[in-house]
């Protein structure tokens, strides 16, 4: 039952971590990712989100803990064929032109000559590229140069791609792009681990979103169903005791007053008619309930804090 | 399949940012240099009557001359040109985008490993060929035993060539480039030592050079290669900068093998398991 469990997941990972010279990047990364979904990496610089991405990749060594990619270990060479990636600061020989980039790319995929001159073309199509294809890549804006890596990580057809800051260095037409690229390849079932600091960009794109610090994961959110969302309700009261509003944590993580309201974060919507239902019952007065779903950006600046994870 | 892809990237890469060509425009200018020296020597030659025995020995001594400064230039050619290729790369992240494709990393440092030899055996084979092909046509002479002479300065390439994709994989490049010409330095020096010794027979200053050459047999090599390469007569001579009084064994050239090997299986072992 746990290996059909796993086949059904893209990324699998458990109690992974990573430690560079006494110094931990990733404490304890626990995640599933299920086939077909477009999952959003969020959490400030530092938190240790690169460092996962290359574990997953097998370009880091993990101390510890285990993980699996399309239901093999990770590192796993066969495995690769199927997985496309995107680095951050996407670098390559800057000799190369667009052209023979891409076509490198693809034999080192294993791709035939046959399937490349087909490919090659398309891809760069699809990216825009076409004008530049015989440019060489010194040549090129850091915008094109994402593009051109965007290319390469879709080369195969691959079942799980991992895009590390696809946006940065686009212009607004260039990021609609890589978002209709992202839609795309849900569409044709593939798995996608967008890692980005555009919120905006997550919010609109993802299916799901986990936010990370201090290298575990701290919070996993749906975006794509409103009710089991992070939500603030403000309810506005009268007559709760302390021995009341400490009751209300088996709700909330956060419970706080200020003057006739009491403001709680919850985890789930669904939970607002038996934080009445208490209140009512211990005899306190409830004048007004207003939930206020938690915005993404609200939410991952309630995480980080205020110094940015600096 | 990896390794060919990456041999093959490695060769045009030298072509495209043209130090291929730099490379051998400057082997050209040396042969060019090589041959006006060797053609005003055969004029001195013929206005002093000199011997046809001495004229034949000065004649090997200029070959052996030509033939030292390819193997110094290949030794520093070989160095700096892939000094870089994996620490540097290792440093931008450009290899990122290549180890996480479908090929075993040890493929990939193989594959560069091949295409850096493919550039050191055409440039050595073309110099050494040029150095004698001039050499026969104005002095009517070549290196004694060419080809095995020729091999040892290859191999030689190639030891320093592992040696540098061995410390690559654990250092930066500035790191690997002094480690590298340090370690080549070394044996350099110990060579002398053992030359020096071998000439006032002090059997431990010999014992030195042996051990310098057990650290780093690049200079063995080449002192095996002259050995192999010059006259006889020029090999008795004490005189000579080139004579060889402590001829490094064929054991040596073995152990050589032996040590281009092991750094070669290190540099792939350490690449395959450390993080990018």
């Amino acid at each position: 039952m746990e290996t059909s469990r796993s086949s059904d997941l893209a990324i699998r990972t458990r109690g992974l971590r990573k430690v560079f010279n006494g110094k931990v990047a990733v404490r304890n990364l626990t995640l599933d990712v299920p086939r077909g979904e477009v999952f959003g990496f969020l959490g400030p610089n530092g938190a240790g989100k690169s460092t996962s991405v290359k574990m997953l990749l097998g370009l880091v060594f993990p101390t510890s803990g285990e993980a699996q990619v399309l239901g093999r270990p990770v590192g796993d060479v066969k495995t690769r064929i199927k997985v496309g990636f995107l680095p951050e600061h996407f670098r390559f020989y800057d000799w190369l032109t667009a052209t023979e980039l891409v076509k490198l790319h693809g034999r080192l995929y294993g791709v035939s000559h046959a399937k490349l001159r087909e490919r090659v073309p398309a891809l760069l199509d699809l990216v825009g590229l076409t004008p530049h294809r015989d440019k060489r890549l010194r040549d090129f804006s850091k915008g094109m140069l994402q593009r051109i890596g965007l290319a390469q990580a879709l080369l195969n057809e691959p079942d799980l791609i991992f895009l590390d800051e696809p946006t940065s260095g686009l212009d607004p037409v260039g990021r609609r792009l890589v978002r209709d690229i992202i839609r795309a390849q849900r569409d044709r079932g593939a798995t996608v681990l967008l890692n980005s600091h555009l919120l905006g960009e997550v919010e609109i794109t993802c299916d799901r979103v986990a936010f990370i610090k201090d290298g575990q994961v701290v919070e996993t959110r749906q975006l794509s169903d409103d009710t089991n969302e992070q939500t603030t309700v403000t309810i506005r009261t009268a007559n709760v005791t302390a021995e009341i509003a400490s009751g209300l944590a088996r709700w909330s993580r956060s419970v706080r007053t200020e003057g006739d309201y009491l403001i709680l974060s919850v985890s789930s919507g669904a939970v607002i008619p038996e934080i009445v239902r208490y209140l009512v019952a211990k005899g306190a007065d409830v004048y007004e309930v207003t939930p206020q779903r938690l915005s993404l950006e609200e939410r991952f600046l309630e995480i980080v804090g205020t110094d940015g994870g600096l | 399949m990896g390794v060919w892809i990456m041999a093959g990237v490695t060769f045009r890469e030298a072509a495209r940012k043209r130090m291929l060509w730099m490379a051998l425009a400057a082997g050209g200018a040396f042969l060019i240099l090589f041959a006006t020296g060797l053609h005003f020597q055969a004029k001195d030659f013929a206005a002093h009557g000199m011997s046809p025995i001495l004229r034949r020995e000065i004649s090997f001594a200029m070959v052996t001359l030509g033939l030292y400064a390819i193997d110094l230039l290949a030794v520093l050619m070989t160095i700096l040109t892939s000094i870089d290729t994996l620490s540097g790369e290792i440093a931008s992240g450009t290899i990122q985008a290549i180890a996480t494709k479908p090929v075993p990393r040890w493929q990939l440092l193989l594959g560069k490993w091949f295409g850096f030899c493919g550039m050191l055996t055409a440039y050595i084979a073309i110099m050494a060929g040029g150095v004698n092909a001039v050499a026969y046509t104005m002095a009517g002479v070549t290196a004694r035993h060419l080809a095995s002479g020729v091999s040892l300065m290859w191999m030689e390439s190639v030891v320093l060539l592992s040696v540098t994709f061995a410390f690559a994989t654990y250092f930066s490049t500035l790191t690997t480039g002094v480690l590298t010409l340090g370690l080549h330095g070394l044996a350099f020096l110990g060579g002398w030592i053992e030359q020096f010794g071998a000439v006032t027979q002090t059997q431990r200053a010999v014992n030195v050079g042996v051990i310098a050459s057990v650290l780093m047999p690049s200079e063995a090599l080449w002192r095996r290669a002259a050995f192999e390469m010059q006259s006889p007569l020029a090999n008795a001579m004490r005189i000579s900068p080139f004579s060889i009084l402590s001829v490094p064994s064929v054991a040596m050239v073995f152990y050589a093998g032996l040590y281009l090997t092991v750094a070669l299986v290190i540099a792939m072992r350490r690449f395959s398991q450390r993080d990018l």
